[in-house]
């Protein structure tokens, strides 16, 4: 899934303070599940907006709906007829969410509510970790189901560098080094030979590096 | 034992501190709670095992949050006692009422009367 | 003597010789003097001078730019260049720009995360890594061809050289990831600096198991120790870095103004041991910041006066 993280009520307090009207518009996918931007977190932020702007002095209406997704039309067409009610949205979707919404209501000004960090995995409640950096390309097949891309800190084909040290990397006792759990893995496959077939040059052109990217699949097009 | 407390201050039970959420807090306040504590089972004697320690966590993120937004967090605690100490419940209440008095009230429940008038 | 390319240092390899490199950190600023006074103070010591690309990422001036001054003075530069800062275009630009000067060494690596330096905001590349770019002088240089495809008018001639840290985890892929380096184009290798020495005869044993040794050039790699502070941050907070407690002992075990003394003289002892490990074929000795005693170090094991080529 998609992993989001909350950001700091300052920073969005001091986006919309200028509005009377705000939804906070939250979304039932990724973001509940990672805890940064469902129903739950959407009243959280309601609640303490609401609160925030009596104690100023000023008169904020602030709203909560959550949307089943913000990255499909449908869900995105259930606020068409109330979204005039109100002046600037923030949106508790992942980045995806909050510029599909902004696409959709050109004159809506639409604020990011949290911060869209990676695609990870729920290690235990309230640990994420990242799993998949979207290259385009997958490689899972020849690194023992083992991300290099996502999961070294130098993004290494043929690693483990030199900083490897007691199974983590070199930048953090805290971070697994990728290339030791590719190793451990192709030894508990019974295929570490395979560690010396040296991965050629990566075409990134399906990475970022090749520009904003498209699937198309005419097979399921209507 | 019938020991007295204050009688400003308005019970909710719940089966376990664990189902205390940041949404009840931060929903007491909006509607003019002068202070929130929640009393928990003592640390490591959980009917359900962690359910205190999770309101421990909870009571922290909601000081952060009320303390961000200009209310406070110290209007937020949390207290623990067993099932068998009711002078330490009747103790808990008048401290928090000295607590919650030495504040003040909500600003919000004054911003909100304010706003009324 | 077979020879691919015009390096001395290659010449020197394939003459039998123990071959003897150092290193220099480029300035910090443009003061190119700085690297001219090191590489003087070392100059009739060493066969070939490593210029460090912003080692521990941290913003220096650059590896080719100085080699070029080394070259322009009559020395030997091997250009280290690390895949962190640059993707495939800047690479072959740069190795194309060292071959114009007739720079024929270098040294491959990926280089330490720019978390450690001071642009720890900043995005890395690592379009290639080192195994790759490895790959990728070879192809330039045995086919004459850029990645892309197309020819290159007057490709470079580079000896190429990859590190390799005998003594970074897991252990059991040491060997078969210097035989991958080698496969991807090595030739010369200059290991990580080695003061557990029982650890790298064993790696070095199981190099020549595998027969590694008669396929590439092992320099063995040496940073003689200032103070036992130094050995203690050495141990434990550089990755990778393996300094038995027997070593720290004995250079905390040494009076303060004695301990330099102490740590060349262990620097002098590794060599000599060293020269009897059969597959090293060299000593790259990396003084950091204290190059002048680069000469002390060599004369003192056996190691001067340098050989002549051609």
């Amino acid at each position: 899934m998609i992993v989001a993280d909350k950001k700091p009520i300052e920073e969005i307090i001091k986006e919309i303070e200028s509005y009377n009207r705000v939804l906070i518009l939250g979304c039932n996918e990724c973001v509940t599940v990672c805890e940064a931007g469902g129903k739950k977190e959407v009243g959280i932020l309601a609640s303490a907006l609401r609160m925030y702007f009596l104690n100023q002095g000023k008169d904020v209406k602030i709203d909560e709906v959550t949307l089943e997704r913000q990255c499909d039309h449908e869900y995105l067409e259930e606020i068409r007829d109330k979204v005039d009610r109100y002046e600037a949205i923030v949106s508790l979707a992942c980045g995806v969410g909050v510029q599909f919404t902004a696409e959709k209501y050109l004159t809506m000004p639409v604020y990011p509510g949290v911060n869209t960090c990676f695609l990870g995995v729920t290690e235990k409640r309230g640990l994420w970790t990242e799993r998949c950096q979207a290259c385009g390309k997958c490689m899972l097949a020849k690194t023992a189901g083992i991300c290099p891309v996502s999961r070294c800190a130098k993004r290494l084909l043929n690693g483990p560098c030199g900083g490897s040290t007691k199974g983590k990397c070199e930048i953090s006792k805290d971070i697994d080094c990728a290339w030791q759990l590719i190793v451990d893995r192709l030894n508990a496959l019974g295929k570490i030979d395979d560690y010396e077939n040296i991965i050629p040059l990566k075409d990134w052109s399906t990475d970022r590096a090749g520009g904003p990217r498209k699937v198309a699949r005419e097979d399921v097009q209507s | 034992m019938r020991l007295g407390y204050p009688t400003n201050i308005k019970i909710i039970r719940v089966p376990c501190t664990g189902k205390v959420d940041i949404l009840h807090i931060l929903r007491s306040f909006e509607k003019g709670a002068d202070g929130v504590y929640a009393v928990g089972c003592l640390e490591g004697e959980c009917h359900y095992n962690s359910g205190n320690l999770r309101a421990r966590k909870r009571i922290e993120q909601a000081k952060k949050i009320l303390d961000s937004i200009g209310v406070g967090g110290e209007r937020v605690q949390m207290r623990n006692l067993s099932s068998a100490e009711g002078p330490r419940f009747a103790q808990y209440a008048v401290e928090m009422d000295e607590l919650i008095r030495k504040l003040g009230p909500n600003p919000i429940k004054l911003a909100s009367k304010k706003k009324a008038a | 003597m077979n020879c691919k390319t015009p390096s001395k240092l290659e010449k020197i390899l394939a003459a039998g010789h123990f071959a003897v490199t150092s290193e220099c950190g480029p300035p910090r600023g443009s003061n190119i003097e700085h690297i001219v006074h090191k590489a003087n103070l070392i100059k009739d010591h060493v066969d070939a001078i490593n210029i460090t690309d912003n080692q521990t990422s941290v913003t220096r001036l650059c590896s080719l730019a100085a080699c070029i001054r080394l070259k322009l003075m009559g020395l030997e530069p091997v250009l280290q260049m690390v895949t962190r800062d640059r993707n495939r275009i800047a690479l072959q630009s740069d190795i194309l720009g060292a071959a114009s000067f007739d720079i024929f060494n270098m040294l491959c690596l990926s280089g330490d995360h720019q978390s450690f330096g001071d642009c720890a905001q900043g995005q890395n590349v690592h379009d290639l890594d080192s195994m790759q770019l490895l790959q990728t002088v070879r192809h330039m240089r045995d086919e004459g061809k850029f990645l892309g495809g197309g020819d290159i008018d007057r490709p470079p001639k580079m000896f190429v050289g990859a590190a390799a840290n005998p003594f970074a985890d897991p252990f059991e892929i040491r060997v078969p990831r210097l035989a991958k380096k080698i496969a991807a184009g090595a030739e010369f290798i200059q290991t990580q600096c080695i003061y557990n020495l029982d650890k790298f005869e064993l790696w070095m044993k199981m190099v020549r198991d595998r027969g590694l040794h008669e396929k590439v050039h092992i320099l063995a790699g040496l940073t003689p120790l200032k103070t036992a502070g130094m050995a203690k941050y050495m141990k434990n907070r550089v990755p990778g870095m393996d300094v038995p407690d027997e070593v720290i002992k004995r250079m905390a075990g040494t009076p303060k103004e004695k301990q330099a003394e102490e740590g060349i003289k262990i620097c002098i002892e590794s060599v000599q041991r060293l020269k009897e490990v059969e597959g090293v074929k060299g000593f790259h000795i990396m003084a950091i910041e204290w190059e002048e005693k680069v000469p002390e170090i060599v004369e003192n094991t056996g190691l001067y006066p340098r050989p002549k080529v051609d």
